[in-house]
């Protein structure tokens, strides 16, 4: 085979070559081809029903283009306070899941694979169960006369049930629970990646174990860690069921306010504006995360 | 260009004694009651087949295994006992282990970072050391933005910008190609000489062992088989597995009887008087033996001769591989230099030839590995 890239002057070769390079481009074009019905099925679903709610947002109940559903959610007051909760809510529980899960991520990359296959299993486990179940069952433990508050009573720590649940405890408490794979398994992955060698390298050098953890492995684990802690704030933002069994009603984030909408209004229109808005704002979350771990990455190599 | 930054730092070299270490893998046996004594800016290598335990006794002084028993003592302290980050022992990592989310310059300056030095003056020395390794003005690239040889040079630079008490290396030219190592190996030495840091290194490359090292320290199965100079390692032997190892060689059974050797019938003529009266192998090294071919070798000192049929012939370049086969049976290797091809035609297979080995040549070795 005289393929020649040296010498593209010479006509045969040339020819030879843009007959290969067509070659390769039908043979791309037959490949993509193949994935094209499910690229197509997805863009249906995805964007159509995103489509109509953008479309239904702009619309009032008369079937006139308004802006009055967006309008409403800068000028009224609750509307606010509910995006704050729901920021406030998604920061604090992803914080907790980051404080609980880098250690646990990090046991579970340090284990000999026996020991971490059955921990992940166990972590993995709650997926199993519906999450409804799993949020009635934080209802029974934490309840007034619920386990939890039973033991505390028996043991003497409290003379009074805590309040644990039907407010903002109890719905961080069944979130955190929730929320806790998503930021471990990737944190995981990515630890799983790191080389031994350069902790070892670290301590060679004459770094103590906690300079070593703090220069060395944070910094490469930081990757993971920014992946795990984005999907778990955005799943976070857009969530229902769990605030809405825990938090009794006394807890609203923009999930359960749409829902409400839906109930209230005649019209899509105010549910779907609010649709909108955290579609947007999750857009924008993604965007940037993903913006500052790409200069992260460039620096990483 | 005699630099502060050249200076010597065989102040601080300090010896190496490493006494009866043994380490248990469950019921592996990486080290078998290893000793051997580092001298003060020497340069040691560790060689042998894989498997050989090269790397877990590195690990051992460097503090990341704990040997089952024995003791290292660096200078006059123990170390043994002493995590890795209290020895003050560079060392360059196989893989270099250059931390990616730092630059060149930030991977140098974090062994003086740790140890608290001044900023302009980590700075400084920064620039020197990347100098010393021919690297200078690399310090602001990115480890990712460097080839594998600079990468390697980096690791060293990393490695004794700290001025370490000694300096390991775990094959650090393993991942370069043939001649970019041969360079390096050369480059690495003359850094030595010029640092006269305590050096051990570890190979499985003969030849790299022979250039880099002061002694040489061979270890088959976890034990140290012998520990000498370069040259008396390849030219006196004390086991066959040495003698297999490094360079080539073939062997033939020889009898003893009251301090005679024979092989067959013939009465050898050997560099030593051969002790016991326990077999021995002869040591045969293809490029230390004479073709005769009915010629009166030409020498003061008396030469063995053994006459054979050539079997083989195979053209390696820089000689001719050929294998003979002694009248005794005995199938053994020898190389006719490419420079007297003029003068002598490669022999016919089949054709006799007769082969001298001189006596100073002539090696006897343990039968048994
Ligand atoms: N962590 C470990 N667990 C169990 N056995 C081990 C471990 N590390 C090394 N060994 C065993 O100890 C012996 C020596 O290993 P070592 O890594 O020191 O060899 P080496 O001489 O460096 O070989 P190579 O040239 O292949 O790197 C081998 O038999 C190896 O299987
Ligand atoms: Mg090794």
């Amino acid at each position: 085979m005289a393929i020649s890239t040296t010498a593209p002057h010479l006509t045969g070769e040339a020819h030879y070559l843009t007959e290969l390079e067509q070659d390769a481009r039908r043979e791309r074009r037959q490949l993509f081809a193949l994935c094209t019905p499910g690229l197509l099925l997805t863009m249906l679903l995805l964007f159509l029903p995103i489509g109509w709610l953008f479309w239904f947002s702009f619309i009032d109940a008369d079937g006139n283009p308004t802006f009055e559903h967006y309008s409403r959610i800068w000028t009224e007051g609750a509307y606010v306070q509910i995006f704050i909760i729901t920021f406030q809510i998604s920061i604090l529980v992803t914080a907790i899941c980051v404080l609980l899960g880098y250690p646990v991520a990090y046991c579970l990359s340090q284990l000999p694979p026996k020991w971490s296959g059955l921990l992940l299993i166990g972590i993995l486990l709650p997926f199993w169960t519906s999450l409804l179940v799993r949020t009635y069952a934080w209802l029974v433990l934490l309840q007034r006369r619920g386990i939890v508050n039973d033991t505390l009573i028996d043991l003497g720590i409290v003379q009074q049930p805590l309040p644990l649940v039907h407010n903002m405890t109890g719905t961080i408490i069944g979130m955190v629970h929730i929320m806790i794979p998503f930021l471990v398994l990737p944190l995981y992955a990515s630890m799983k990646s790191i080389d031994g060698t350069y902790l070892r390298a670290a301590a060679n050098l004459g770094a103590s174990p906690t300079r070593a953890f703090w220069e060395i492995y944070l910094p490469l684990s930081l990757p993971g860690l920014v992946a795990g802690l984005v999907l778990t704030f955005i799943l976070c933002l857009g969530f229902y069921i769990t605030p809405a069994v825990l938090g009794g009603g006394r807890v609203q984030m923009i999930a359960q306010r749409i829902e409400a909408s839906v109930h209230l209004y005649p019209t899509w229109g105010p549910a779907s504006a609010l649709g909108v808005v955290l579609l947007l704002l999750t857009t924008l979350i993604l965007l940037a995360s993903h913006w500052l771990l790409g200069r992260w990455r460039r620096r990483l190599g | 260009m005699e630099t502060s930054g050249s200076r010597s730092t065989a102040g601080r070299a300090l010896p190496v004694v490493i006494r009866n270490i043994v380490k248990h893998y469950g019921a592996v046996r990486a080290l078998d009651d290893v000793s051997l004594t580092v001298g003060q800016g020497e340069f040691v290598t560790l060689l042998g087949p894989s498997g050989s335990g090269k790397t877990t006794l590195l690990m051992t002084i460097a503090g990341f295994a704990r040997p089952t028993a024995g003791s290292i003592v660096v200078g006059d302290t123990e170390v043994v006992r002493l995590p890795p980050h209290k020895r003050d022992i560079g060392m360059v990592f196989q893989n270099y282990a250059l931390f990616p989310h730092m630059t060149v310059g930030e991977n140098v300056a974090y062994p003086l970072r740790l140890r608290n030095k001044p900023k302009a003056e980590t700075a400084e020395r920064v620039e020197q050391v990347l100098d010393l390794v021919q690297l200078a003005g690399y310090g602001g690239r990115r480890v990712d933005q460097l080839s594998g040889g600079q990468r390697q040079r980096i690791a060293l630079a990393r490695a004794i910008v700290f001025e370490p008490r000694i300096l390991l290396m775990d094959e650090p030219l393993s991942a370069l190609d043939k001649q970019l190592r041969e360079r390096m190996q050369i480059e690495i030495r003359r850094l030595h000489d010029r640092l006269g840091m305590t050096t051990i290194a570890v190979t499985h490359d003969q030849r790299e062992a022979l250039t880099m090292s002061d002694r040489v320290a061979v270890l088959h199965q976890g034990r140290l088989t012998q520990f000498d100079t370069p040259r008396r390692l390849y030219e006196r032997p004390t086991n066959r597995f040495v003698a297999e190892f490094i360079g080539e060689s073939s062997f033939l059974p020889v009898s003893i009887e009251n301090g005679i050797a024979r092989y067959g019938d013939t009465v050898l003529s050997l560099a030593e008087a051969p002790s016991g009266t326990a077999a021995q192998l002869l040591l045969l090294r293809p490029e230390k033996l004479l073709f005769l071919n009915g010629q009166a070798p030409g020498r003061a000192t008396a030469v063995n001769r053994l006459q054979g049929t050539v079997t083989e012939t195979v053209f390696q370049g820089e000689s001719v591989l050929l294998t003979v086969r002694l009248q005794g049976g005995h199938e053994i290797h020898t190389r006719l230099p490419n420079r007297q091809l003029d003068s002598a035609a490669v022999p016919e297979i089949g054709a006799p030839i007769e082969l001298g080995l001189a006596a100073e040549d002539a090696l006897l070795v343990p039968g048994d590995r």
